[in-house]
């Protein structure tokens, strides 16, 4: 049976799902009760310096968007860092570890961008026998109105600079969480790796607004009438997420770098996508806020059956296997051809796909007047519209075209050589190669 | 509770009071506002989408969905009303197994369609509450439509007219109107007054002047009508009943079924309405099945409906088979009567089974009993008597196009007219429909004249 034991960046836990520094993991009751539920290890709620705790509103902080059956799909909040004195959680936090001492206890930290209150708290973290610590340079809102958080995560420079003094202050593991509220994610994980980070772990929440009451006109969450923006997680967040990890997975200057997943990871699929995308673990907080802690029950089942089933023995060996896959768009193989295939034993003749393709596409569906839906081989171009637009799991499919076979479209013959954009006629960058 | 289900005779109060409030309550209650966002959710928007094709009004079923799904129910009823005014009985009454909800892509998927007619109630009543008609007059037209009939069929022509500016006349025979709305749908399908309510509401439209108690043939007269008015529409329904043409028909209680339940609708306390021990349905169609429901409703201890050909012959689908069935009629078939056996009353009714023979169906020389102290006669309505000189067309008045009858500046539509089939929403449908063909008619006319 695979092994789901993890060593994410010289921190071991039993399975490699962590709750992510959010709700969860704000205080002992809640982190004990994980550990009773099974899960491998936390990072505790972002704590900031000595003295007065910051204060959150005391109205809503979330607003959420909506699937079908009112699913979550989308949650966004106004919350900030702990709101509990520093002394309370460091207390709580040696407790927890003392009585779990299998399970991973990482503290997620934000003070502010100046050496001597990293100096500060970092031996007091350390002594309360955390396993590794979190920077928290993602946080969108609030904090980072006050140079904190995301203000620090979008610039590089003073990530290489915190995360420098960390490793300098401490012996434990420093892991920076990253902000995806830049342009190029690569960027600030390059910076934390130049500053000798054990890791970077993403992505923190998206700056959003998830609705706005339509009678008060104040967007949602609503505080007295106002509203600011917020941080967006959950499932509507996963691509996006997805995205960021595999481009530091398989650039060059942070390829070795071990990457915590975050964001929308709600079953053991999701998490097995980050995994091979390149993440070593994966952290959750959205889909244990929705549906409570038992879903790592189904997680850890899900990734371990999925595991045997492919003969991949540890995580480490699942880590990181589709990144060769991730490439960019020119150097897809334009010799490969598809056809959309609508099978009619399972097509219940909804007509999704004819609105889609007729309207907004390539008017290759021809619709019969007993409601027969064909694809016309002539004009479809295999954008897969119509599979994303079919209410049928596999009712539609995507067929390759045989290597020597004419595409009724283009009139072309399929070739078997491998051919791309950078060698395309029609790209001038290739002619000039060519001349 | 005076009697029992057992007290021999036709008696009331053969029940406790609970027994007649459960039974007569809503057959489908009303979604909540919660539960119909989850049933709204299901729909898939389908591309001409083949519940709508089902529906005999073309109601845009994937429309409206929709808008309840976006929180505006009222805008959904719009899309409702717009192509069938009385979408609020329709809701309630349409054999949607056998119309919308059979069509539904989510019946071929997994068996369970979307539930289109309860998703319809909860878009319609929120709009009726409300108590505001949502459509106004056209400027005057100065023609005068005279409608015959205010059911379903001589409503919907009258508030499409009104709604293009003509002044409308219903004359009915009854003294309330609504026709089988009022008069035929099972009690608990259609619960307190709302048949009534809705019939109110869509007055409102104004311009639309009901006469009641005024029976053409016997009050006025078609001749005098076409004289009086520049189009008439005959929405008469189905008033007459087929016989039994068997000895013993003049038993008492051996009663038209339709009359049992016009009562029966009527009866302000249902526990007032007398109803056999043992009654004996004879007919395979929805008014056949609605008599034996409801005489189990009212506390008959047995009741049997007996149809001449087999299940798959009968009028009534199957669900309503099935809902004969779970209240606990048993439904007898292959079996015709031969009389109704009894000194001062009915006692029993005796049968023969029938046989499939070259020349039709044919008693068979076997023969049983089955005891019965009311006997309803459900074996089909027909035309009471054909207005002068219209063309029929087996026992109806016979149409082409959208309702024309053989007579210039006569249309028909609903049950009393040739094709479709003889239900709520497709007399809503010709109805509609006729009054868009009286005004094209009247408007053209005009608009020739004035060249
Ligand atoms: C018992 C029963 C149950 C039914 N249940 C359902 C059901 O659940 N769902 C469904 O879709 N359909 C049902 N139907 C069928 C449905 O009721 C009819 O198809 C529908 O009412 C036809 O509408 P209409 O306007 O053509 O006629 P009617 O509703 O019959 O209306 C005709 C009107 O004309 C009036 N009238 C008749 N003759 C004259 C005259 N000479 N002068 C003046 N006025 C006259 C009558 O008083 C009546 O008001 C049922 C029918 C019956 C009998
Ligand atoms: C209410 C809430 C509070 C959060 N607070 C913190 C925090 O204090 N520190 C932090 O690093 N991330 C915080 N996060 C971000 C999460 O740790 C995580 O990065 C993000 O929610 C994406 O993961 P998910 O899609 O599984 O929720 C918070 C998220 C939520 C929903
Ligand atoms: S793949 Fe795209 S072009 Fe081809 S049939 Fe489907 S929607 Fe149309």
């Amino acid at each position: 049976m695979a092994d789901l034991t993890s060593d994410f960046a010289g921190i071991k836990s039993p399975n490699p799902f962590w709750l992510a520094s959010a709700p969860p993991t704000d205080k002992e009751y809640n982190v004990r009760r994980a550990f009773e539920a099974g899960w491998g290890g936390v990072v505790w709620k972002t704590l900031g310096s000595e003295g007065p705790p910051v204060v959150n509103v005391n109205g809503p902080r979330y607003g959420a968007v909506y699937g079908a059956d009112r699913r979550l799909l989308g949650l966004n909040n106004i919350e900030l860092i702990t709101d509990r004195p520093l002394e309370v959680n460091l207390r709580e936090i040696k407790a927890v570890k003392r009585d779990y001492p299998d399970r991973a206890m990482v503290v997620s930290i934000m003070v502010p961008c100046e050496e001597e209150a990293w100096r500060a708290i970092l031996p007091m973290v350390e002594e309360t026998g955390a396993d590794g610590i979190e920077l928290n340079f993602g946080c969108p809102h609030g904090m980072s109105e006050r140079g904190m958080g995301s203000a620090v995560g979008q610039v590089p420079e003073y990530i290489e600079m915190v995360t420098r003094w960390c490793k300098q202050f401490t012996r434990m593991p420093v892991i920076v969480k990253l902000t995806p509220n830049i342009t190029d994610i690569r960027k600030p994980a390059e910076a934390a790796a130049k500053g000798g980070a054990d890791a970077v772990s993403l992505i923190n929440t998206i700056n959003s607004i998830t609705s706005v009451d339509l009678d008060t006109l104040s967007p949602e969450p609503s505080i007295d009438g106002k509203g600011s923006h917020g941080g967006y997680c959950g499932p509507a967040v996963k691509p996006i997420a997805l995205s960021m990890v595999s481009e530091i997975a398989r650039a060059p200057e942070t390829a070795h770098m071990p990457i915590s997943g975050i964001g929308g990871i709600t079953t053991w699929r999701d998490a097995a996508e980050f995994l091979v995308l390149g993440a070593g673990n994966v952290q959750i907080c959205t889909a244990a806020m929705t549906y409570g802690f038992r879903i790592v029950e189904e997680m850890k089942a899900g990734l371990r059956s999925w595991m045997d089933e492919k003969g991949y023995d540890s995580v480490a060996a699942v880590s990181g296997r589709a990144v060769p896959n991730v490439t960019d768009w020119q150097y897809l193989n334009l010799n490969y051809v598809t056809k959309a295939r609508i099978s009619q034993a399972d097509c219940i003749q909804c007509g999704r796909c004819y609105a889609a393709c007729e309207d907004t596409s390539h008017q290759a569906i021809a619709m019969s007047p007993d409601r027969v839906f064909t694809v016309i081989d002539e004009e479809c171009v295999a954008c897969n519209l119509c599979v994303n637009v079919c209410p049928v799991e596999n009712c539609i499919t995507m067929e390759e075209m045989p290597v020597g076979a004419i595409d009724p479209r283009s009139g072309d013959r399929v070739d078997d050589a491998y051919a791309n954009w950078t060698t395309h006629p029609n790209n001038p960058a290739a002619l000039k190669a060519a001349e | 509770m005076s009697n029992t289900p057992m007290t021999p005779g036709v008696v009331p109060q053969r029940l406790s009071r609970t027994d007649y409030a459960d039974g007569f309550s809503d057959m489908h209650p009303p979604l909540d506002a919660h539960e119909a966002l989850v049933a709204a959710d299901r729909c898939y928007f389908c591309y001409d989408a083949p519940c709508v094709t089902a529906c005999p009004t073309a109601i845009d079923i994937p429309l409206f969905i929709r808008q309840i799904q976006t929180g505006k129910p009222g805008d959904a009823a719009k899309t409702i009303f717009d192509q069938n005014i009385l979408g609020g009985m329709c809701a309630r009454v349409c054999p949607t197994e056998t119309l919308c909800e059979e069509a539904c892509v989510r019946e071929t998927a997994e068996g369970k369609p979307v539930e289109i007619g309860r998703l319809q109630r909860f878009a319609t009543d929120t709009a009726l509450v409300t108590g505001v008609h949502p459509y106004q007059r056209a400027e005057p037209t100065g023609f005068r439509v005279g409608i015959v009939g205010a059911g379903p069929a001589g409503l919907a022509c009258a508030h499409r007219l009104a709604m293009k500016g003509h002044d409308v006349t219903i004359y009915d025979a009854r003294p309330k109107p609504g026709g089988l709305n009022e008069y035929g749908i099972a009690a608990y399908k259609t619960v307190g007054d709302f048949a009534m309510a809705e019939v109110d509401w869509l007055m409102e439209i104004g311009g639309i002047t009901l006469v009641s108690d005024t029976a053409l043939g016997r009050d006025v007269t078609l001749t005098e009508l076409r004289d009086d008015f520049d189009a008439v529409f005959l929405g008469v329904g189905l008033g007459g009943v087929n016989a039994l043409r068997a000895p013993g028909e003049d038993f008492p209680y051996v009663q038209d079924a339709v009359d049992f339940i016009a009562d029966l609708r009527q009866a302000e306390d249902k526990a007032q309405v007398p109803v056999g021990r043992n009654v004996v349905v004879i007919g395979g169609g929805m008014t056949a099945v609605d008599a034996a429901v409801q005489s189990r409703l009212l506390g008959a201890e047995t009741v049997t409906i007996v149809y001449r050909r087999g299940r798959d012959r009968m009028g009534a689908s199957p669900y309503e088979q099935d809902h004969a069935t779970r209240h606990g009629v048993r439904i007898v078939t292959g079996a015709q009567p031969l009389r109704v056996i009894g000194t001062d009353t009915a006692e029993a009714v005796e049968f023969a089974y029938t046989e499939e023979t070259p020349e039709g169906l044919r008693p068979s020389a076997q023969t049983f009993q089955i005891a019965a102290d009311q006997v309803f006669k459900a074996i089909g309505q027909t035309l009471a008597a054909a207005p002068e000189d219209l063309t029929l067309d087996g026992a109806k008045i016979a149409v082409t196009g959208m309702g024309r009858t053989s007579a210039a500046g006569v249309w028909a539509g609903g049950d009393c007219a040739s094709g479709g089939d003889d239900l709520t929403v497709t007399a809503v449908a010709e109805g509609r429909d006729a009054a868009e063909d009286i005004h094209v008619t009247l408007i053209g006319a005009s608009e020739i004249a004035a060249e």
